[in-house]
Formats: C-alpha cells, sequence, structure tokens
C-alpha cells in the first residue's frame, strides 16, 4: 500500500537500509475507516531480553487479507459474531436465563473483558480463559449445558465479547496469583515437541518474519483471536491454534482447554500486552 | 427451513444525484446444495436463496437467478446509479419460500 512507497523514500532520505521481504509490512490497520489499532509497540518489560518490538500477526499478511479486516462488512468473522449476539439472547437452561438476564447488552457489560483474559478467579482460586468463565456462567448461573471448548457456538460468543474491547490493549497480568500459571506456560513456550524438535520460540521468536515454506511467520500473537481463517472458512479459537502448531511439530498435543494450554494462553497473551485487541481478526 | 438467516446491506446514507454508489450484501444462509448426503447415505434436500434482486424507487437496479453451487452466506457488490433521494429495496427469496426484505434509505448531498 501507500505507506511502502513512503517508507521507501524515507528509507533513502535517512540511508538506513530498505526492508526486506521478510520483516512485518508497514501498513497501517485501520477499521471502518475510523479506528486506528496498535499493530507494533515496544515488548512488555518480561521480553526485554529477546523481542524489541511485538507485532500483530495482520502486519505479516497479504494486503488482499488485510483489506478484509479493515471493514466490518467484509469480515467474514462478524457474521459469526451475529450469531453470537443470537446465542447471548437465547434463554437456556433450568434457571430461564439468558446471557441478557444479567449481563443486559455486550456493549455495556463486555467492554474490556477480553483484553484482561486469561485472569486469575479469587472465587475458584484458578486463572480462568474467557472461555471457561462463559461455561462456568452457563452451569452456574444458568443451569445450562456448557459448550464444548472449541464449539462454534463457544467460538461465536468469544468473537461476540471479544469485539466490545476491540482497539483496546491486551493487559493481562503476569505476577500475582498468575506467576506460577504464568512460569508453567513459558515453560511450555519454550520446551520442543514433536519428532520435529521445535518450540513455540523456535519459530515465532527466533524465526518470525522468515517463510516456513509458503507461510510468513508471524510472532504468534494472539490479540486477534477469535480468527477468521480462509483456510478453513470459520472462526478458529486459540486453544484449537496451538493444538494445530503442535500438531505440525508432529507431536502429541494437548487438549483444548487443558491446563497446559490455559497456562500457555496466559503467557502467549503477555507476549502481546500492549498490542489492540482485533477479535474477530482475518488470517490465512 | 433455513435457520439463522440474517440480510445484511452497506448502503451509503446520501450521494450526489447521479453518482454511482457502491452497494455491498450479504445474506447469511446455509445455502445447502441438495447434492450432499447425510450419514444414513439419504439426500439432504437443496435450500438455498435462488434469487436476489434490488430495486431503486420501483426500478430494477439488479436481478440475480442463483443456483446450488453458490457458498454459504452468498455476497454481492455492485453498484448503483442514484438519480434522485429514494430508497433502495434489497429481496431474498428463499427455496422454503421465505422472503428476507432489507430496505435503505439514500439521501441527496
Amino acid at each position: 500500500m501507500k505507506f511502502k512507497a513512503m517508507t521507501a523514500v524515507a528509507a533513502l532520505l535517512l540511508s538506513v537500509p530498505a526492508m526486506t521481504l521478510a520483516d512485518p509490512d508497514e501498513d497501517a490497520l485501520v477499521v471502518n475507516g475510523e479506528t486506528e489499532y496498535v499493530t507494533e509497540t515496544s515488548a512488555p518489560a518480561h521480553l526485554s531480553d529477546v523481542l524489541d518490538t511485538i507485532y500483530s500477526g495482520w502486519r505479516f499478511r497479504e494486503d488482499e487479507t488485510q483489506a478484509l479486516q479493515m471493514d466490518d462488512f467484509d469480515n467474514p468473522g462478524m457474521v459469526f459474531a451475529d450469531l453470537g449476539l443470537d446465542q447471548w439472547n437465547k434463554v437456556e437452561g433450568e434457571a430461564e436465563k439468558s446471557c441478557a438476564s444479567c449481563h443486559g447488552t455486550p456493549e455495556e457489560s463486555m467492554k474490556g473483558v477480553r483484553a484482561v483474559y486469561p485472569k486469575w478467579n479469587e472465587a475458584a482460586q484458578e486463572v480462568r480463559t474467557l472461555a471457561m468463565q462463559v461455561n462456568d456462567c452457563r452451569e452456574t448461573n444458568m443451569k445450562a449445558e456448557p459448550y464444548k471448548y472449541t464449539s462454534t457456538e463457544m467460538t461465536n460468543m468469544e468473537a461476540l465479547i471479544s469485539i466490545q474491547s476491540r482497539g483496546m490493549p491486551v493487559d493481562v497480568a503476569v505476577d500475582g496469583p498468575v506467576q506460577a500459571t504464568w512460569e508453567a506456560g513459558k515453560e511450555i513456550y519454550y520446551t520442543r515437541y514433536g519428532q520435529l524438535e521445535l518450540s513455540c520460540a523456535n519459530c515465532h521468536e527466533q524465526n518470525y518474519g522468515n517463510m516456513i515454506r509458503a507461510d510468513h511467520l508471524s510472532q504468534g500473537q494472539i490479540n486477534g483471536f477469535p480468527t477468521y481463517r480462509l483456510k478453513n472458512a470459520k472462526l478458529n479459537q486459540t486453544h484449537d491454534r496451538f493444538r494445530g502448531c503442535i500438531r505440525d511439530t508432529r507431536g502429541h498435543t494437548f487438549e483444548a482447554g487443558s491446563p497446559e494450554f490455559v497456562a500457555l494462553e496466559l503467557y502467549v497473551a503477555s507476549r502481546g500486552n500492549g498490542l489492540s485487541v482485533e477479535g474477530p481478526s482475518v488470517r490465512n | 427451513m433455513a435457520e439463522g438467516v440474517k440480510p445484511r446491506v452497506k448502503a451509503p446514507s446520501s450521494a450526489a444525484a447521479g453518482e454511482a454508489v457502491v452497494l455491498k450484501t450479504l445474506i447469511s444462509h446455509q445455502m445447502e446444495s441438495g447434492q450432499r448426503k447425510n450419514a444414513d447415505g439419504t439426500a439432504i434436500p437443496r435450500s438455498i436463496i435462488n434469487r436476489f434482486t434490488c430495486e431503486f424507487n420501483g426500478t430494477s437496479v439488479i436481478d440475480i437467478k442463483m443456483e446450488p453451487a453458490i457458498s454459504t452466506n452468498p455476497y454481492f457488490e455492485f453498484e448503483a446509479v442514484i438519480p434522485e433521494a429514494g430508497d433502495l429495496k434489497f429481496t431474498w427469496y428463499d427455496d422454503d419460500g421465505s422472503v428476507y426484505e432489507d430496505v435503505k434509505s439514500v439521501a441527496i448531498a
């Protein structure tokens, strides 16, 4: 896009080496022509040894894919968020309640929620992902059947909740009561899995920007989840993506919703502290 | 009976007289082709949107006959010349007889 041309000019003037193909591009993410999102910022303090700058995965995609996310009408993920709104208003369970019975409209009650999850739940003394919290609410307050962790219903609901925080910076806690879980997640991030003996860090920390066959490796940020992927034409959840990644190392993966993935989600989310919440985003 | 059907339209609220404006439409619909079979081997009946029309103040802008090979959630983007202030009426016709409508008013700026 036009930013590339401007950057090229700036690079010549300042005698800065021109960008290589491998780096994230210089496009700016402006949604609906009004809200500009943070897709590049300085890395959070806990990453200071390994990364200077963190980038949203949006910056590593082709212009055509990027464009889909710049207009809500073109964003295929929005259809699923609309379905989530129908679920929000649907009365289910023995308590004969819907989400709306207690929480009103998502616009008023869910603002900023996505940005801080996974987070510590004091009553349950555990770290909870958004999906765990949704299911706890369904079981305890609605007396309804929980959603399957990576089901369409759960993903639709996550998309609906994520929209209310779009543009706000990711801000998950890394210390205090969550610290033990966060450390466990970090351990998983740097552990090599599978026959290919690859850790998350091998690709997403040491080689982001490079090509892994035909794929342009991003930093593996999860600020855009749930993500509409062109490859399977549906919304994908964080844990599904983790599972796909570990499977590609030819390893046995953890289950979606397992304590290991909850810890990993917390750790990976914390690596994106400062980037804008983008969910539902569009990737390939 | 198709479920979760919801029409969506993006149209400008105002335009200059004689200006061609871009209209984007999408209807969430399963678009079941009728070719697929379920687990016990019986064919899943066809259920698609078979026609889509757009009218401006009663004048046809576009009239599309749709076929079973069209994917889920059909999306159409086209242009219309707006000669005067008025209403754009979008209509989708379902195989099951349902008709879904949306109307967008366009003012002359």
